[in-house]
């Protein structure tokens, strides 16, 4: 798969992205209060457990709580000739009402997937803010959306593809760049 | 993960995966109707017709709920109060229709065969809400998703379907998707209301209550439908209850973790004992709750997927169509 590809992160780069961003995340908002987690299906989930995980060793006592969205109900491309999605279904198991939200994703591209998200997690209640974290930017942002934590800004041209691959999808942690 | 299906007509021929797609989509729209917004912006701008030649209180509200959690507009139309009664045919209503361009029509018919009639008359997307004694899809998948979620795996399973086989299409819609799946399907009933040629389709054929329902995991029965009685099927109805009602000591044949199923509406005391009904192991109420997340299902994967191929069948016309449309304003 990494024939045609460069890898631009390993997992050691990765894994220290995001426990950078997890201290971040803490810094900037004293702490966990009212916080809570929530990845987009499918890579950001993965990432939303690990940036959980590292908080908590981080703070100790209880991680904040944690959930899915899938944004293909929300999606604004369903009639651009792509097949029917598989709907995975969300599963927010916390009342969104005034709670900092953290949204976490793999690859921060268009926009568009952080706003289909930031869609449907409005329909579940009006949390106090939403802040986003990314593992790569690549740039090419057709909204204004930017991310509040980066894991690696990542200049791209357009015809070119980011493939984050995680351990618990992809058996192998890396990020790479595919012309 | 494939889903090629144009229409929802039937489940007869159906593949397994394609079941198990609808049923593992409906199994995640389940979570919309639970929350305090119930709607999702999937299906906006997009025209659900729902058109009912037989009366239906159940199955058309259900898809109507389902059509607006998807934010579709929709449209009612009973043949009471349409121009079939002025003797319009169905091939005229369905051009008419297709005229004012809706992106999906449910229909529901009296006779077999009329979803399959209208399909060809009209470019949407045809959903089978019921038609004659053949067909009931979408019952049959909310039937399926109920089982499910009590009984993981239905290859394997025994299903007794006991009542007026004959006259019913949730029961055909049924054996069709059990036995794809793998289960065992046994029609339980008086030899006159369990057609013999049925068995040609793998079911078992029982006219005895008590066997039919004896170590089943799954007991789904059946409404007597009286309105469909025009020959006598069996001499009275006390007599039909005397021997086909499921009551509590016909449960028990069944396995400890056996599930009741009924389409509804009940006929207390008729097929069905109150006790039964109501018992710990009838799961009624969740087919309708799942009857909902279904027909979403359903809607998502024609509607949003015939967009898709509008989009893509269309390419080389938008640019014309700006052109057109100027000229069109100067002159």
């Amino acid at each position: 798969m990494t024939a045609n590809g460069r890898q631009v992160m390993d997992a050691l780069a990765i894994q220290r992205a995001l426990v950078r961003i997890a201290h971040e995340i803490l810094e900037r908002n004293k702490g966990t209060e009212e916080l809570a987690l929530i990845g987009i299906r499918s890579r950001g989930v993965h990432l939303a457990e690990r940036i959980r995980k590292a908080i908590g060793e981080i703070e100790g006592g209880v991680p904040p709580p944690f959930g899915v969205v899938d944004i293909t109900l929300y999606r604004d491309d369903l009639d651009r000739g792509l097949e029917s999605p598989v709907v995975q279904g969300t599963d927010i198991p916390f009342p969104v009402d005034g709670r900092r939200i953290l949204l976490i994703d793999d690859v921060l591209f268009t926009g568009r997937t952080v706003r289909a998200a930031m869609d449907a997690l409005v329909d579940f209640g009006r949390p106090q803010w939403i802040q986003l974290a990314v593992l790569v930017d690549r740039g090419h942002r057709e909204l204004p959306i930017r991310a509040d934590y980066v894991g690696k800004n990542l200049p791209t041209s357009r015809r070119e593809q980011v493939q984050v691959r995680l351990a618990e999808a992809d058996g192998v942690d890396e990020v790479v760049i595919e012309s | 993960m494939g889903f090629t299906q144009r229409h929802l007509l039937g489940l007869e021929g159906v593949p397994a995966d394609e079941i198990t797609t609808m049923l593992d989509t409906a199994a995640s729209f389940k979570e919309i109707s639970e929350r305090d917004i119930k709607k999702v912006p999937t299906l906006r701008g997009k025209t659900v017709i729902n058109l009912f030649y037989e009366t239906s209180t159940r199955t058309r509200t259900s898809f109507e709920i389902a059509a607006k959690r998807l934010s579709a507009d929709t449209i009612n139309i009973s043949a009471a109060s349409s121009s079939v009664s002025k003797g319009e045919t169905l091939a005229d209503t369905a051009r008419n229709l297709e005229a004012m361009r809706p992106d999906a029509i449910v229909v529901r018919h009296p006779s077999s065969g009329a979803c399959h009639l209208l399909a060809r008359h009209v470019s949407c997307p045809i959903l089978n809400a019921g038609d004659g004694c053949h067909e009931h899809p979408t019952q049959a998948l909310l039937d399926l998703l109920t089982i499910r979620e009590r009984h993981p795996k239905i290859a394997g399973l025994t299903v007794a379907i006991v009542g007026d086989v004959l006259h019913s299409r949730v029961a055909r819609s049924n054996l069709h998707a059990l036995r794809t799946l793998g289960a065992t399907v046994r029609l339980v009933g008086p030899p006159t209301l369990v057609p013999r040629e049925l068995a040609a389709f793998g079911a078992e054929l029982h006219h005895n209550l008590a066997d039919g329902v004896r170590d089943a995991d799954v007991v789904m029965m059946l409404r007597i439908q009286r309105e469909r009685q025009g020959a006598n099927f069996f001499p009275t109805l006390d007599e039909y209850s005397h021997y086909f009602c499921l009551t509590e000591d016909a449960v028990r044949l069944a396995k400890p973790h056996v599930i009741i199923l009924h389409p509804g509406p009940l006929n207390r005391g008729l097929e069905i004992a109150s006790t039964v009904a109501d018992g710990p192991y009838s799961v009624i109420m969740d087919q309708v709750t799942n009857g909902v997340a279904v027909r979403m299902a359903l809607l998502y994967l024609l509607v949003a997927r015939s967009k898709a191929e509008d989009a893509s069948a269309g390419e080389a016309e938008p640019a014309l169509e700006p052109l057109r449309r100027r000229t069109g304003g100067r002159a």
